[in-house]
């Protein structure tokens, strides 16, 4: 990364054309490779089996999900609480159908596709994790577009509140699973969590395991590109104009020919789906699908890396993913965890991560709601006066103006 | 013959079925778990005594989540806000509560003029604490971000949430914690054709009905209450009849926080356990209850809070406590589909 600080410094002192805010095109393709290739790279001047790679790993598979989460509510405008649902059902398709979850399955003899390694000789049902992924995201777009279904006649805050709702029940039936019974199996694993997950087990390569850290890196890393690759050609394909100018203004946009329907439930779909890729992922790489982990704060932690970030802007909310994953997963509890003890007093630091989260979120929005690294269009909107025109419309305190 | 007047007739029967959903579907929705317990009640029990008890129950702990409901549907209906702190204002009115009369030194042997004075004591000193803390959270989370995208406050709101939760979390620790049973919550009060009705019970109802009329007859008399229904229909128009609405909303706001207050301590004296994280379900059951209402009808929150209590007692009862939040949930998304302007409100312009 301090490779791409050098490469920008020179060309923000030149002056951008006009129109825009920040670096010019070449300097910030210069700046996006750089990162690219330093995130790429980076495994390999680190120790594979350190803590610092895991916390890494771990870090890009939230950019993942953040990435789907902007496509919801940076692009299209649609708040959702309730991300943490499509976590679940992502890591829950990981559950059935890469671990011993089944194991009556084909009267315990397991099925198994496309498995190599340990997988093979398990019972249960393994399938090959690239098809897990393909499942996990036909399953996690269903679910977010049913889960969009009943908000389409809704707007703004009513909208955070379904899908809240939607994710609650689902987190509800996460933990309460195993009493639903039927099939000779149950839902979920309730609170006892499904364990061991298999690795991941790509062709061509040996399958993975939890001591070598690096090849879980970079499929995590892969993902991301992939991500982003999507977040780009989305954003400036007509869809996701389509999806700007909803969030904008919706009554313009539909007069304008733009399909509410279709467009909306695209939004929910996509952003739902890498949710699940993600979810898939992290189910194999931690070795668990535990019932806990799908929790309303969960949905928090997602909205406020994008927050912090800046809504709608894809490399804002890749920062703010990394930075908000690095506070959670080391700076609280390795770095200032014995904080409070020095300054005398009594509490453990990690029970308060998620009060620092939402100081951090009322701190964003009060002093920068633009977010640390804005999306143009914003920045434009905030920095030129054209608030005076635009808020009108949206502002909480005056929106019974007729 | 029949090809050609099908067409024309249809659109009518469409119409009615649709026009008769929407009016009497949430009602249907909400009537089909007691009516089909009834009818299990009855026919293996032969009478409607579990039912009557689990009414009993529901409507005290709705007059609970009544309390709070209206702390949402006030706020929603003054600024458009969905004020999701305001589950964890409850939560902490039920730690002031227990916190003060633990420091006042009542116990369940106390005398009952000396109770009464205590737990009145309590009730103001919940209330004041609360709806102060209320106005504060306004002041710095919402009033700066009055002429921002609606997004903003609501991030802030849930931001919040969590900062006052974790508040919580500080002051009494992660598991849910016993507290004295000052009134003998469970003792049976009397009992009417074998439903029991306990003294939580009817503390909850002694409580609610009168802070919910003094509210009422508040916002329709005092002069005050009318700055507020001004500020709620027309925020510009109330402005230039020289209505200072920075003081309403904030009025607006400690209403809201003292009747949280007062809910907390009901709640903490009704259930004699308090945990920091009761202020998440119970907002959220109490949104849905105002949702349900019709929301910014503080009538309608109250309906809302007692039918959201009887649903909450039956499936504690019959299904199981764990299911309880996905089963209100799943009432909350029926209505949002079926009729989001609830039972008693009109169209808004956010529910479309």
């Amino acid at each position: 990364m301090s490779a791409a600080t050098a490469t920008a410094a020179p060309s923000s002192a030149a002056t951008p054309p006009e129109g825009r805010v920040g670096l010019p095109r070449a300097a910030r393709i210069g700046l996006a490779a750089a990162a690219v290739l330093a995130g790429a790279l980076l495994p390999l001047f680190i120790n594979g089996e350190g803590g610092f790679i895991d916390d890494a790993t771990i870090a890009l598979a939230y950019v993942v999900m953040a990435l789907g989460l902007n496509i919801i509510v940076g692009f299209a405008g649609l708040l959702d609480l309730g991300y943490v649902a499509f976590f679940a059902i992502g890591a829950y398709t990981m559950g059935y159908f890469g671990s011993l979850f089944h194991i009556t399955a084909n009267g315990g003899e397991g099925i198994h596709i496309l498995v190599s390694g340990p997988a093979a000789e398990l019972p249960g049902i393994h399938l090959n994790f690239l098809l897990i992924i393909v499942l996990a995201i036909a399953a996690t777009t269903i679910a977010g577009m049913v889960i969009g279904l009943p908000t389409l006649r809704l707007r703004g805050d009513y909208i955070a509140i379904v899908t809240l709702a939607f994710g609650e029940i689902v987190g509800r039936i996460a933990i309460n699973g195993d009493e639903i019974k039927g099939f000779g199996t149950q839902l979920t694993a309730g609170r006892q969590g499904i364990t061991p997950v298999d690795k991941i087990d790509l062709p061509f390569l040996e399958a993975f395991n939890s001591l070598q850290l690096r090849p879980w890196y970079w499929v995590a890393f892969a993902f991301v590109l992939i991500a982003l690759f999507v977040n780009f050609r989305l954003r400036d394909s007509r869809l996701g104009r389509a999806w700007i100018a909803l969030r904008e203004d919706e009554v313009a946009a539909v007069s304008m020919g733009v399909p509410l329907v279709k467009t909306k439930l695209l939004a929910y779909g996509t952003g739902a789906a890498f949710g699940g890729v993600s979810g898939a992922f992290l189910g194999s790489y931690l070795n668990t699908v535990n019932a806990d982990q799908f929790q309303f704060s969960f949905s928090i932690f997602v909205l406020a890396m994008i927050i912090l970030g800046g809504l709608g802007s894809i490399w804002g909310v890749v920062i703010g993913a990394i930075a908000l994953s690095f506070i959670n997963n080391r700076l609280i509890p390795d770095v200032l965890n014995d904080v409070p003890a020095k300054i005398g007093l009594d509490f453990d630091l990690t029970e308060l991560s998620f009060g620092i989260f939402g100081f951090l979120l009322v701190i964003m929005m009060v002093l920068r709601p633009e977010g640390l690294l804005p999306e143009r269009r914003r920045q434009i909107e905030l920095s030129s006066g054209l608030e005076d025109l635009a808020v009108d419309e949206d502002s909480v305190y005056k929106a019974k103006v007729p | 013959m029949a090809a050609a007047s099908l067409p024309a007739a249809r659109p009518p029967a469409v119409r009615a079925v649709r026009s008769f959903l929407s009016q009497y579907g949430l009602i249907a929705v909400l009537l089909i778990m007691p009516v089909a317990f009834g009818i299990h009640d009855l026919r293996i029990e032969g009478d409607l005594s579990r039912l009557g008890n689990n009414l009993v129950d529901g409507l005290s702990n709705g007059a609970i989540w009544a309390l709070v409901a209206i702390g949402y549907t006030l706020v929603y209906g003054i600024v458009e806000l969905i004020n999701f702190a305001h589950g964890e204002v409850f939560m902490l009115g039920s730690f002031v509560a227990a916190g003060f009369f633990g420091t006042l030194g009542l116990t369940a042997a106390t005398g009952v003029p000396g109770l009464v004075a205590g737990l009145l004591l309590t009730l103001l000193v919940s209330m004041f604490a609360l709806g102060t803390l209320n106005v504060m959270i306004e002041r710095v989370a919402y009033r700066p971000l009055r002429d921002a995208p609606k997004l903003a406050p609501l991030i802030t709101a849930v931001g919040f949430s969590f900062i006052l939760q974790n508040v919580g979390l500080l002051w009494r620790g992660g598991s849910q914690q016993g507290i004295e049973d000052l009134v003998n919550s469970q003792k049976e009060l009397f009992n009417f054709l074998g439903v029991s009705v306990t003294n939580g019970d009817m503390l909850a109802v002694s409580v609610t009905i009168p802070l919910v009329l003094a509210m009422t007859t508040f916002i329709a008399r005092s002069r005050l209450g009318k700055a507020m229904r001004a500020t709620a229909q027309d925020p510009d128009a109330a402005r230039l009849m020289g209505i200072n609405v920075d003081t309403t909303i904030s009025a607006t706001f400690l209403i809201g926080g003292m009747l949280a207050g007062a809910a907390g301590l009901i709640y903490a004296l009704y259930q004699t356990t308090i945990w920091y994280f009761q202020g998440f379900t119970a907002g959220l059951i109490a949104f849905t209850a105002a949702v349900m209402g019709g929301i910014g009808n503080i009538r309608g929150a109250v309906l809302g809070g007692l039918i959201i209590g009887c649903i909450q007692q039956i499936s504690d009862n019959r299904i199981g406590g764990e299911w309880t939040p996905a089963i209100v949930f799943a009432y909350l998304v029926l209505i949002m589909v079926f009729k989001p302007s609830g039972l008693l409100g009109e169209q808004t312009r956010e529910a479309g």
